[in-house]
């Protein structure tokens, strides 16, 4: 008895001298009342954004009746005819590879366009050099609703050809919306790249615009696959710009074609349907999500970390 | 050497910067033009008429009604999502049990919540106006919260939501805080994790709690971040567009409840056609917008801490 009582303090003072100073939270009684606190609140949290996610993914298997008259039960048999008649009936396949087209073009387009500006905003001085930067910077903060109107006339009165409603000029527009963060991103990532390798590359004979793809842009990766993501997700569930400048069926974009499925419901009532259209048009974004997880995060938080 | 410099410098200017002049320097500077006309979209047939426009805009009570209801949003919802942004980010950066010998640790999980919770960014406006669409359908047994409700024997509190005009505005910003609070996890975690250990290990031994560290050192040394996200927030909150457009009764209702001035605008110039009307409006939020941001940086500012 008498040896036990004693080894138990000396066990005790061995542990917490071993654990450090780590006890102190655990020591006060607010710590573990607190630690119950905010895991409980982080789950409700948690909770609260997931289910309604994937309600709609369980949503989308069920039937029409079922998704409005009983909303939370799981579905009775899947209706994997939903996904069908979303994919042809209601043209989500056509608003598919209409957003594919627009969207694969103008993510490349802008991811050239905008680091090539960056990359000579970044590496050379010349008269005007500052000037064009701040011009690209200060899109930032123009409201798109104000730009808006004067664009619908550009793309309509565009000399020799109309651009309105046609999957090039939705092209220019993405490309130019985005080019003003693109610019900005890629003008500091390029600045923090060492100059010695371009230079030795040029010592060797290779010409600016050599240097520039075969050398500097390999070097770039990390920030283009960031400001690539970004430029994707955002143009992917672009929705003002479409709804303005493309107002051609045959021509809608994913976020367009849903949002008419949506605003039909009352007449159609076809909601299996909308929530299988709606997880067809998640599905991209939810793969680049998954696998890219920390680029996905790191790159649409970017612009607001100093 | 240097006429080659040049030359590769105009070649790798010259597209990005026609591009960019184009669509969006052109349309920033016609619009300014737009406004001051009647125009009604028809080549040619603007007609000058000075600052009526303006005149117009500022005796019209259905813009004041929306320009309000954005004011609301403005003020309110960034304080909820910074603040429930800040709160979660400290949960799962600092109020976890401390394990491994670290004294400041993370919650479990937190990899996980993190990834929970930014998920609405990712997905398309769209998609979260006709989710939560669905959760406040006003029917008592078709919606998902009144149904929800129901089941847990709180019928009293069963709403029409976005039906009763009371609280239609709030529900919209509901949603705008339920899909920009992940945003703010991240942001304010990663500034978290560049704050150096040892000042809160040091904080701890000086007998600091929670609410101490918190107050006396996490929100000092974030205030860079939380500045600028408040102007985010702040921009965001000028637009919720989609939401209203999609999810609102009658587009703006109950009896204009949730109207907001970017809804106005869309109506005005692609409904109604009067397209110098609208610039004015889109001119009002660019001024709206800019007065937010300077009183944001000029109020907010503080002397900047350096680790």
């Amino acid at each position: 008895m008498t040896t036990e009582a004693g080894a138990v303090p000396a066990k005790e003072t061995a542990a917490a001298e071993r654990r450090g100073g780590r006890e102190r939270w655990r020591r006060r009684p607010e710590g573990a009342v607190l630690n119950v606190f905010s895991h409980g609140i982080l789950i409700v949290w948690a909770l609260m954004v997931g289910l309604p996610l994937i309600w709609v993914l369980w949503s989308s298997f069920k039937s029409s009746g079922d998704i409005l008259g009983s909303p939370w039960s799981l579905p009775r048999s899947f209706h994997f005819e939903n996904w069908a008649h979303a994919w042809e009936r209601a043209n989500i396949g056509r608003y598919f590879g209409n957003t594919i087209i627009v969207v694969g073009c103008s993510v490349i387009g802008t991811m050239v366009l905008g680091s090539m500006a960056g990359y000579v905003l970044a590496r050379f001085s010349f008269p005007g050099n500052r000037f064009i930067y701040y011009l690209f910077v200060a899109g930032m903060s123009f409201p798109v609703f104000m730009l808006v109107i004067p664009l619908f006339f550009v793309l309509r009165d565009f000399p020799g050809v109309t651009l309105l409603a046609t999957y090039p000029g939705l092209i220019l527009v993405y490309i130019a919306f985005s080019l003003p963060f693109t610019v900005f991103f890629m003008t500091a990532f390029f600045r923090t790249l060492p100059t010695s390798v371009a230079e030795a590359a040029m010592i060797d004979g290779a010409s600016h615009t050599r240097t520039f793809f075969q050398v500097m842009l390999p070097m770039a990766k990390p920030g283009l696959i960031s400001i690539g993501i970004f430029n994707f997700l955002g143009q992917w569930n672009q929705y003002l710009l479409p709804m303005v400048l493309n107002q051609n069926e045959h021509h809608y974009v994913l976020t367009q074609g849903l949002a008419q499925i949506a605003l039909q419901q009352g007449y159609d009532g076809d909601w299996g349907g909308l929530m299988a259209g709606m997880v067809i048009a998640m599905l991209p974004v939810l793969v680049v999500y998954f696998l890219f997880q920390r680029q996905v995060q790191a790159g649409l938080t970017a612009g607001a970390l100093k | 050497m240097q006429h080659g410099k040049y030359r590769f410098i105009a070649g790798f200017l010259a597209l990005p910067l026609a591009v960019y002049a184009i669509f969006v320097i052109s349309p920033f500077v016609q619009a300014f033009q737009i406004a001051m006309t009647d125009w009604s979209g028809l080549k040619g047939a603007a007609k000058y008429i000075g600052f009526d426009n303006y005149d117009k805009l500022v005796h019209s009570d259905e813009f004041w009604n929306a320009l309000k209801h954005n004011v609301i949003m403005l003020v309110l919802v960034p304080v909820v999502t910074l603040a429930l942004g800040l709160f979660f980010a400290f949960m799962l950066n600092v109020g976890g049990r401390s394990r491994r010998g670290a004294v400041v640790t993370g919650v479990r999980g937190s990899k996980f919540y993190k990834f929970v919770f930014f998920f609405p960014q990712v997905i398309s406006i769209t998609i979260i106006s006709v989710i939560w669409f669905n959760i406040y359908n006003p029917d008592p047994s078709d919606g998902m919260l009144n149904s929800l409700l129901g089941a847990v024997g709180l019928d009293s509190l069963q709403s029409a939501w976005l039906g009763e005009k009371s609280i239609a505005l709030a529900c919209i910003m509901l949603v705008m805080i339920w899909a920009n609070v992940g945003f703010y996890v991240v942001l304010f975690s990663a500034a978290m994790a560049s704050i150096p250990r040892d000042i809160y290990e040091a904080a701890l031994l000086d007998g600091a709690g929670r609410a101490h560290t918190f107050f006396r050192i996490t929100l000092p040394l974030l205030w860079d971040t939380v500045q600028t996200g408040w102007v985010y927030m702040g921009i965001i909150a000028m637009d919720a567009f989609a939401l209203v457009q999609i999810m609102s009764v009658n587009m703006g209702g109950p009896d204009g409840a949730t109207d907001v001035v970017p809804l106005r605008l869309y109506q005005t110039a692609f409904r109604d056609s009067q397209f110098g009307y609208a610039s004015a409006m889109g001119i009002a939020m660019l001024i709206v917008t800019l007065l937010f941001a300077v009183l944001t940086m000029r109020f907010a500012r503080r002397e900047r801490i350096e680790f």
